[in-house]
């Protein structure tokens, strides 16, 4: 048995922290994150307000808990849809090829040209801003890139000795793709899935910068950057904050998915 | 008489020129028998498996003659017809145990996978049969392995795993298409011993294709000797090894490295 890596040991420690950190704010808050006080308006951090407050006066340290939560909720979601769809639209085109496979990923090319936030920004102005709306529109824009990721894998299997044997004892095609091919496709889509779990935070927090995130009432990582862009220097800390919980849930995951690469190369 | 094939030819359309691959083969395979096809790579030994087997891609070949077996033209069937044969009636050995099992998938699924698909069996009656299969293919401790997944076994035992999942649905027929070339050669020999022992305890005819004429002397008691597509020589595996009547058969039986041989290649300095 191979030993645990350092990726690995590295990573499932910061993940676990991490979810313990959004687990927490979604139950506890030290202070109401959307409560304003005028008192404590650019406030920096204190033992009161150990990450400062932002200016609206709202504490930054249950902004970041709360918007956590928000930003991992949008993304699993978001990360769901484009895997789901990705994962039978990739087996369907990889496993049969043809026309299908074709027309179909010239439409994945399509949408891969397209800058994905232009397309995010398009969809948010026709449907309207909202949770919601945010999953489903990065939901869409995440399946070409697991449709190519599982489609390869499945073009690799369908030629294996295995698959061609059982085709000859007429296994169905069903059985086929989701029992004799899928198990085999899991390192390489796990890996796959972490990559597109980190793009999908990064992708929130970019659009809530933009202000085409989640609604204003909505404590998110994003928003917060944006909030905080006005008073980046006199006010460090309520862009510093947000920014560091990003790119540590980020780096924990990403660590992950070079430990699983690790695994299969 | 289980399986004759008359004025087999396959021609293969998808290269530039039309390619003869068989040409006017006509063998017959009596019940309980073990039958070897010898030739070199590109004789047209496997395709003549796969087209009896319904295995060639109608898009790329034509098939034309005749293989009845038991009373049926398997190449007059229908896709459709033939599916109640492929896996169930006839079965076929690959030549690669490794390649060939799901590595995602225990043992003892892909040996009851034919079952599950060709018969209404219970988990319970599947599982039976399967064990069954597997100590016909001399697996030890079939129970344990049924559990076990491909890469915890060694090549030999993998393809005694292929043989079992072959025989779970007990074909009448089985194709062993080199099935002992990947193997070294000690294995190899307790393959070919296994083999014959379930060609006697189960009756089942076994169509044994190899390039090496001394597994299939070993084995088989008739023997057809294939080059460039047509049949040079066919008879008793004995003696088309002791007394070949074509230059073909001598050219192969000369080809086998022998002790002797070896020593007068030391001498001559290579």
């Amino acid at each position: 048995m191979k030993k645990r890596s350092w990726y690995f040991t590295c990573g499932m420690g910061l993940t676990a922290f991490m979810l313990l950190y959004i687990v927490v704010g979604f139950f506890w808050t030290p202070c109401d994150p959307t409560a304003l006080s005028s008192a404590d308006k650019l406030a920096a951090p204190s033992a009161a307000h150990i990450f400062g407050c932002d200016h609206l006066g709202r504490d930054v340290f249950s902004r970041t808990l709360a918007g956590a939560g928000t930003t991992l909720v949008i993304a699993l979601a978001v990360v769901a849809v484009g895997f789901v769809f990705g994962l039978i639209i990739g087996a369907l085109c990889g496993y049969y090829g043809g026309v299908l496979d074709s027309v179909v990923m010239r439409l994945c090319d399509a949408i891969t040209a397209f800058p994905s936030i232009l397309l995010a920004m398009v969809v948010i102005a026709i449907t309207g801003a909202g949770t919601y709306n945010v999953i489903a529109a990065l939901g869409v824009l995440f399946i070409p890139s697991f449709a190519r990721l599982t489609r390869g894998e499945f073009i690799k299997y369908r030629e294996r000795d295995f698959v061609k044997a059982a085709k000859l004892a007429h296994v169905s095609d069903l059985r086929i793709l989701f029992v004799h091919i899928l198990p085999n496709t899991w390192p390489v889509l796990l890996s796959g899935l972490t990559i597109g779990f980190n793009n999908a935070v990064l992708s929130e927090a970019s659009m809530s910068f933009l202000g085409i995130g989640v609604g204003p009432s909505e404590a998110s990582l994003g928003r917060m950057l944006s909030e905080g862009q006005s008073v980046l220097l006199s006010a460090p800390w309520c862009t510093f904050f947000p920014a560091l919980v990003i790119i540590l849930l980020v780096l924990g995951v990403g660590l992950l998915g070079e430990a699983a690469r690790e695994r299969i190369g | 008489m289980l399986l004759n094939v008359e004025d087999l030819s396959v021609v293969f359309h998808d290269v530039q020129t039309p390619l003869p691959a068989v040409k006017d083969v006509s063998f017959c395979l009596e019940d309980g028998e073990i039958l070897g096809i010898v030739g070199e790579s590109g004789s047209g030994k496997s395709t003549v498996a796969h087209a009896i087997m319904g295995l060639l891609d109608p898009g790329s070949s034509q098939v034309t003659g005749r293989a009845i077996f038991g009373g049926t033209d398997l190449l007059a069937l229908t896709p459709e017809a033939l599916r109640r044969y492929q896996g169930k009636e006839i079965s076929i050995i690959f030549q690669d145990p490794m390649t060939s099992l799901n590595p995602t998938m225990t043992v003892g699924a892909q040996v009851e996978e034919t079952l599950r698909i060709h018969t209404g069996m219970s988990r319970a009656e599947r599982k039976r049969r399967a064990l069954e299969a597997m100590t016909l293919a001399e697996l030890d401790e079939p129970e344990r392995l049924y559990r076990c997944y491909p890469h915890q076994l060694s090549g030999g035992m993998r393809q005694r795993v292929m043989i079992a999942s072959a025989l779970a649905s007990r074909p009448r027929l089985l194709i062993a298409d080199e099935p002992t070339t990947a193997l070294d050669v000690t294995i190899q020999a307790e393959l070919l011993r296994t083999l014959g022992e379930i060609n006697r305890r189960e009756g089942v005819s076994i169509l044994f294709i190899s390039h090496d004429l001394g597994v299939i002397r070993r084995l088989c008691r008739r023997v057809i000797v294939m080059q460039g597509g047509q049949i040079v020589e066919q008879g008793d595996a004995e003696a088309v090894f002791t007394h070949p009547q074509e230059d073909y058969t001598r050219q192969i039986i000369a080809s086998r490295p022998t002790r002797r041989k070896r020593r007068g290649g030391n001498a001559d300095g290579g």
